[in-house]
């Protein structure tokens, strides 16, 4: 590559304007790493509730607790909050503006909504004396599940910080950058969320 | 270069963000629809056969909650995230496999062992339970 670009300066200068986006590419590629290193947070997280996870100290077990109609109704929340961030992310490479801010205020209103059941969860479980304190299980259960949601709420709070960002500066480059980072990140919490309702939700009432 | 056939109009903004490089990360309205079709099977059919209890088998139930899981977890990477073995020349899947190899060995490390010491701890006898603390 740099000996085509040394030959070739004159005649091709296409080079040079390739080489300038390769910033942005890396955001990317860093930004993923980011999300790997964050997996192996939630990865120690897991395995911490695969130990724990029946040990019930006497008290109630995942049958006796969750309710799994309320646990479905999040999921789709969520799901449907990863497509309508598509649609935004569609609506941006079309520029246009107004349609990525409807969607991406869609998308925010749908992880609120998610956010908002899973403290209801937490506020009936604690109502009901099953806290984080009450046994290893509920522990676990609470910091696995706690640290998705506050995953999500950060996740909101830099929704609406891009949501004034484009509707002041429009869609720059640089905002285009960071709505890509959302998405990765946003995409990435429904994929953590998949191995939560699975491997803590349907597991432990499976028993 | 040629391969895109961009409206004039949108000239600039087009082609600051489709650099080279870019190949695969970008989605399509299709793309987006066949994987949160994907997502709402994979999602739903847990559900049901949990909650309705198809089998009686509780081992099989939970082998294919989990087998789903995995699937939709795929899905989601190909549909949503957009990995390709292209994207990044390379470099966002060697990180994928190296995190799932480390994942591999703190989720099946971490069960293993403790499930060694909880089977190889010295059984409690009611007498050893009544003075514990």
């Amino acid at each position: 590559m740099a000996h085509d670009i040394q030959t070739q300066a004159g005649e091709k200068p296409v080079f040079y304007l390739t080489e300038d986006h390769h910033p942005e590419g890396s955001t990317n590629l860093g930004f993923w790493l980011y999300l790997m290193s964050d997996c192996l947070i939630f990865a120690v997280l897991f395995a911490t509730h695969g130990v724990l996870g029946r040990n019930y100290a006497a008290g109630p077990s995942p049958a006796d607790l969750f309710d799994l109609p309320l646990v479905a109704i999040n999921t789709a929340m969520l799901l449907f909050s990863s497509i309508t961030y598509g649609f935004a992310m569609l609506q941006m490479e079309r520029n246009a503006k107004a349609e990525t801010l409807f969607w991406l205020a869609i998308t925010g209103l749908f992880g609120l909504a998610f956010l908002g059941l899973e403290l209801y969860e937490f506020a009936h479980l604690i109502n009901e004396g099953a806290g984080p304190t009450r046994s290893a299980f509920l522990s676990s259960f609470f910091t696995l599940v706690g640290t998705h949601g506050l995953h999500v709420t950060f996740g909101i709070i830099w929704l609406v910080t891009l949501m004034v960002q484009v509707s002041k500066r429009g869609l720059i480059p640089e905002n285009r950058r960071r709505l890509m980072c959302l998405s990765m990140f946003w995409h990435f919490l429904d994929v953590i969320w998949i191995g939560v309702f699975s491997f803590v939700y349907l597991m432990g009432v499976l028993g | 270069m040629s391969s895109h056939p961009h409206a004039p109009a949108h000239e600039d903004a087009a082609d600051a963000h489709h650099g080279h490089g870019h190949e695969a990360g970008h989605g399509s309205l299709k793309g987006y629809m066949i994987g949160f079709g994907l997502s709402v099977i994979l999602t739903a059919v847990p559900f049901i056969l949990v909650m309705a209890g198809t089998f009686d088998s509780k081992l099989l139930t939970a082998f294919l909650v989990m087998a789903l899981a995995v699937v939709q977890i795929i899905v989601h990477m190909v549909y949503f995230l957009h990995m390709s073995p292209r994207s990044e020349g390379g470099w966002t899947m060697m990180a994928l496999i190296f995190t799932l190899v480390i994942v591999g060995i703190t989720l099946a490390g971490s069960l293993w062992v403790m499930h060694h010491l909880n089977a190889n701890m010295m059984p409690m006898s009611p007498e050893m339970m009544k003075n514990m603390p």
